[in-house]
């Protein structure tokens, strides 16, 4: 590489230093440069700053359910009927093909029985999840499907009353946002 | 070129000057005048030529389009029906630019199986196909993001899907797709890249597409009997006139489909819910998307079960995975086809086998389409897995066995044998100067 028509000698170590120290500088200049790029596909300040939602529950009756936009989703709140709780409990968690409670107030891990997909102890009644389809990402439709709860008309995946994936490609139970009882007729999500 | 060294001879002192400096001129008269094509090539061969132009066709439509559409989540909606009822002729752009995109794949699904029926991407063409390959990825991507532009229920719903194959990746699916939506869902930042996106694409198709015609001039065109050409001078005539008034035929042709659905059908090949402005809230009952993504989709709805370790609970890949590499690799693997296909052979015409496991194949490709606009219930799913897993079987165990147990009919020594020797008492004439 060194050779070159000039007679004078050539300093092989300048020529070395300049060519790693251009491209050093290239392949980090690339590279710094290419984060921003990419990064600003990423969710923006605005996005990121709808946090949290208070939801009025007082005026759903047992069987009743209604449907709150949050972070651009739809979140499912369902008082379910005793029948609907009963039914759900009855479930074997063998039968689940996730058994995990997808449920964002718990430790990751938790068993998806049916008192951890609801409210807790007490609300049993109560479920609130994110009406995402875990296939991917439809609005199921509710009271409907072969286990009473939900069903996805996008590509036939149904869910328990406990909002648990029971048949179809959608791979885990519908995920359940972190949420708190603020009062008694009150829900924060987020 | 096959055709040897440049016979471009310029006309006049301007013409000679400009040669010498930019010989743009002699390129495109090598490639498209006097470039030799085998002169026994049918109707079939005429898609490449009709593909071109619809990408100008959409190019224009659409650049006219966007001086009046708005891409944003409050207004896309209002634009696109302020295009249709209130711009100058809005209505016929829309109608050519949405109508085109199914015309485009109609021919572009016409030239890939005439490319898979005559062995057209056999050594040594194999780069020129894959080229193929790579316009039609880019061709859907382009296609799907201009379908979430007029911002309907079918356009959102299907963006939702769409962006949620990305979530099927283990452990960073969740944020793929955060960064391709900007958000957390579909919402306006989704609308305004899916758009800049839509307009950028097209030109990457444009290049690829300069590549595709480079590779085959380099290796010139396969022709019905697969047999290479042998001698330039008896086999082939020059493109033009000969491929030109052929292509401009078959051009005319096609534009008039073309206008029969631009002018009578207008709505017929799209759906009605993206009449319904997006509701993030409300997924239509039935979801399907436009009618040349259905074999596809239906290839993704066939893989309903995980996929475990035997014998115990160890998911390798679940359902919702399975589903989307299944997808994927369908597209995938066409680009391997010239290895998976063991038969020295091109042409199905000498290939008795073959022959019949074509026909069987498109009819799949056909019923798979079918089961894609079929609701996920019932016998549907179970159909679409048979038929997902023909559709695999067929590249992967048919097409490399056909190769060593086939016994192929005998070829013509050349083209000339094939194609002149029938015709030899008027031919002999006609070859040395065909009609004019």
């Amino acid at each position: 590489m060194s050779a070159t028509n000039s007679a004078e000698p050539v300093d092989e170590d300048r020529r070395d230093f300049l060519y790693i120290a251009t491209g050093a500088m290239a392949a980090v200049g690339t590279a710094a440069l290419a984060w921003p790029f990419i990064d600003q596909m990423n969710p923006d300040a605005s996005t990121r700053a709808l946090a949290s939602i208070d939801v009025d529950i007082s005026l759903i009756e047992p069987g009743q359910a209604i449907t709150v936009k949050w972070r651009g989703k739809p979140v499912f709140i369902r008082n379910r009927t005793d029948k609907e709780v009963e039914e759900a409990r009855a479930t074997p968690i063998e039968d689940l093909k996730d058994q995990s409670a997808e449920n964002e107030n718990l430790p990751a891990g938790s068993p998806a029985t049916d008192v951890n997909r609801s409210a807790g102890e007490g609300k049993e009644n109560w479920i609130v999840m994110i009406g995402s389809c875990t296939h991917l990402g439809c609005v199921p439709v509710g009271v409907a499907g072969n286990f009473g709860g939900w069903f996805c008309p996008c590509h036939g995946s149904h869910y328990d009353t406990a909002g648990r994936i029971r048949q179809g490609p959608a791979p885990r139970n519908l995920e359940i946002p972190v949420y708190e009882f603020t009062s008694d007729t009150t829900i924060t999500i987020g | 070129m096959s055709a040897g060294h440049s016979t471009y001879n310029p006309q006049n002192g301007f013409m000679k000057w400009l040669d010498a400096r930019l010989p743009l001129p002699r390129l495109i008269y090598d490639s498209f005048v006097a470039y030799p094509v085998p002169r026994n090539l049918n109707g079939w061969y005429t898609f490449g030529g009709i593909l071109s132009l619809m990408l100008v066709a959409q190019i224009l439509t659409g650049v006219v389009l966007a001086m009046h559409y708005v891409a944003n989540s409050a207004m896309a909606f209002q634009s696109v029906e302020h295009i249709m009822r209130d711009v100058n002729y809005g209505w016929l752009m829309r109608r050519m630019h949405a109508n085109g995109a199914s015309m485009f794949f109609i021919a572009v699904y016409i030239h890939m199986f005439r490319g898979m029926y005559y062995g057209s991407y056999k050594n040594p063409r194999e780069v020129l196909w894959i080229l193929g390959v790579i316009i039609f990825l880019l061709m859907m991507a382009t296609a799907f993001m201009g379908y979430v532009l007029p911002w309907g229920q079918m356009s959102f719903w299907g963006a939702t899907v769409i962006t949620g194959f990305f979530t099927a990746i283990p452990w960073v699916g969740d944020s793929i797709q955060a960064l391709l939506l900007g958000g957390f869902a579909v919402e306006n930042p989704t609308l305004n890249r899916f758009y800049s996106l839509h307009y950028l694409l097209p030109f990457m198709i444009a290049g690829v597409v300069i590549l595709h015609v480079w590779a085959l001039h380099v290796t010139g065109q396969t022709n019905p009997t697969g047999v290479e050409v042998k001698n330039i001078k008896k086999e082939t005539v020059p493109f033009t006139p000969y491929a030109t008034i052929k292509d401009a035929l078959a051009l005319i042709i096609f534009f008039m489909v073309f206008g029969w659905f631009v002018f009578y059908l207008p709505d017929y090949l799209g759906h009605a819910d993206n009449y319904i402005p997006a509701d993030p809230l409300k997924t239509p009952t039935h979801i399907v998307p436009e009618w040349y993504f259905l074999p596809f989709y239906a290839i993704l709805r066939a893989i309903t079960f995980n996929i475990s370790i035997p014998f115990t609970d160890v998911v390798l890949i679940d359902s919702k995975l399975g589903g989307v590499i299944a997808m994927f690799a369908s597209i995938a693997i066409l680009a391997f086809l010239p290895w998976l296909d063991t038969s020295k052979v091109r042409s199905a015409n000498y290939r008795p086998l073959y022959k019949q496991f074509f026909w069987i194949f498109a009819v799949v490709c056909v019923l798979l389409g079918w089961l894609g606009s079929k609701p996920a219930e019932g016998i549907y799913p179970l159909l679409s897995l048979i038929f997902t897993v023909y559709y695999f079987a067929h590249f992967l165990v048919i097409l490399p066995v056909l190769g060593w147990v086939e016994k192929p009919k005998e070829m013509p020594a050349s083209i000339a044998d094939a194609v002149l020797s029938e015709e030899k008492p008027v031919s002999s004439k006609a070859a040395a100067q065909p009609a004019e």
